[in-house]
């Protein structure tokens, strides 16, 4: 009896030890090759770190799903009324021609691109989804330059980890990693349909990331920084999502 | 190994084949322990994703076949109830309060504590024998007279004979098999499917569905057919006596005594 339980004790020892320095060892992987997401802590941080780190390991270079023209949507729901604020409206009223996207952080070049310019590089189109976290879809086709073409043209630093995006909507802000903000699907958008991007779908400028969903996807870009770290960025969570209660990685 | 430790704590499926086999007042152990782990973490995962998926649906209750569905298209139905969402037009006059950060902050921590869970619990299945021993039906009981007699015994609730207080009838052979091996897979199947990062992944497993908002429609179905389970098999557990079933679940203990409820 004392033999097995003394036995049984050191084995479990043994076991929780084990159990334990893995966790330790796999905490330490995962923050090295950035699989923990910003808002990694508290109570859901579990769930959200296997979520992230599991969706980066399988999908890190996966496209999202590419429908034919005719499934795209003949009533795509356009869910955003025009940014009540003067700046907006301004630029709204000279047809946008002085929307800027300014382009700071770890980067060689900073600087600032109008939608003419961003228009003059290699424009490209996908037939991709919206998805809202709520429920309901719509299938577009989204024309624009690929974020990697921006992001090459400034030079981005190689210890670059996110990319952090602002609306000139006050306090509406995202971020994502560089595996999305490489993704050759990661659009910014100024098309859509053949046409311009209507301002109820996010235009004259919305990023589109296509694997995540549709929060993602900030509608009036008018900044980008690269960074290698969040914490400077609000509450520090990544993005405004989190400090809202909504999670930052949205792949889901 | 297990055995040699179950010197002071008995466990695993050294179930009784007949009640006769053991004294009407003995108490003996009923349930693994490992099947009593994962049975109330499962329970309690599956509350959370309950709760969280009502409150995730309050935001869009309609439901649509195929990949793409919004306000602006036909729903294939409605569920009658106000929304947490002024977009949505739900026919009343107010709008609920959005709680969709949390709940699905907890919908997908409790989907990977249940799925974890119950990869473990398959896992052990399997290598003990669990399944084969306690979960497949013996051939006998699979014909139609044997089910059809387990069927009409239930409809007028009889009280379970002394031998399935240590072992499961045909009924709940069946259904705890379809359950674990049908339901589960396909509720945590048509859930992945509304993944779009899941989907760029692994694109056959919405396209094989009719789409995305397919998958949104039959994962609330198959959850549906989980919520109906649920109910069915807390009534059959008061039938069959409530404090026994529950103490054989929690402490292993069951006893063969007729019980008072």
């Amino acid at each position: 009896m004392t033999d097995l339980s003394r036995r049984k004790l050191i084995i479990r020892g043994l076991a929780a030890t084990a159990g334990v320095s893995g966790l330790g060892v796999a905490a330490r992987l995962a923050q090295k090759y950035g699989l923990v997401p910003p808002d990694h802590g508290g109570f859901y941080g579990l769930g959200e770190t296997l979520t992230y780190a599991s969706q980066r390991l399988l999908t890190r270079h996966s496209m999202a799903r590419e429908f034919s023209r005719s499934q795209i949507s003949k009533r795509p729901l356009a869910n955003e009324l025009a940014p009540p604020n003067e700046a907006f409206k301004r630029l709204q009223a000279g047809g946008f021609a002085d929307w800027r996207l300014s382009v700071d952080g770890m980067v060689d070049r900073p600087g600032s691109f109008s939608l003419a310019q961003l228009k003059s590089y290699p424009s490209r189109s996908q037939t991709t989804m919206v998805q809202c976290e709520e429920g309901w879809s719509y299938i577009a086709e989204w024309i624009g330059a690929p974020l990697s073409h921006v992001l090459d043209a400034v030079g981005v630093h190689p210890q670059a980890r996110y990319v952090v995006y602002f609306s000139i909507e006050p306090d509406w802000w995202e971020s994502i990693d560089m595996a999305d903000a490489l993704h050759p699907q990661t659009f910014l958008t100024y098309g859509m349909n053949g046409d311009e991007l209507p301002v109820g779908n996010g235009g004259p400028l919305r990023l589109r990331v296509p694997r995540q969903l549709g929060y993602k996807s900030v509608k009036f870009i008018t900044h980008l920084t690269v960074t290698d770290s969040l914490k400077r960025f609000g509450k520090g969570l990544g993005s405004a999502s989190p400090e809202g209660g909504y999670a930052w990685y949205a792949g889901i | 190994m297990a055995r040699s430790e179950s010197v002071e704590v008995p466990l695993g499926d050294h179930v009784p084949r007949s009640a006769s086999a053991v004294p009407a007042t003995t108490v003996t152990s009923r349930h693994s322990a490992l099947v009593r782990v994962t049975h109330w973490i499962t329970t309690l995962c599956f509350f959370a994703l309950l709760v969280t998926g009502v409150e995730i649906l309050i935001s869009h209750p309609r439901f649509y076949w195929g990949e793409t569905g919004s306000v602006l298209t036909t729903p294939l139905f409605k569920i009658p109830i106000p929304s947490s969402r002024a977009l949505v037009p739900s026919g009343y006059g107010y709008v609920l309060p959005d709680q969709n950060g949390w709940s699905r902050y907890l919908h997908f921590q409790a989907a990977w504590i249940a799925v974890l869970t119950g990869l473990l619990y398959a896992i052990y299945g399997f290598l003990t024998g669990h399944f084969r021993k306690n979960l497949l039906p013996r051939g006998t009981d699979l014909s139609w007279r044997a089910i059809s007699t387990a069927i009409a015994s239930h409809l007028h609730f009889e009280r379970p004979s002394e031998a399935e207080a240590w072992s499961y009838n045909v009924l709940q052979r069946l259904t705890y098999l379809f359950v674990i091996f049908v339901l589960f897979p396909l509720v945590i199947w048509t859930g992945l499917a509304m993944s779009p990062a899941f989907v760029s992944a692994f694109p056959a497993t919405v396209n094989v569905l009719g789409g995305q908002q397919s998958a949104r429609t039959l994962h609330f179905f198959v959850s549906l057919a989980l919520v109906v389970f649920l109910v069915v098999h807390v009534v059959m557990v008061c039938v069959a006596g409530f404090r026994n079933r529950m103490r054989a679940m929690v402490t292993a203990q069951a006893s063969a005594r007729k019980e008072r409820i």
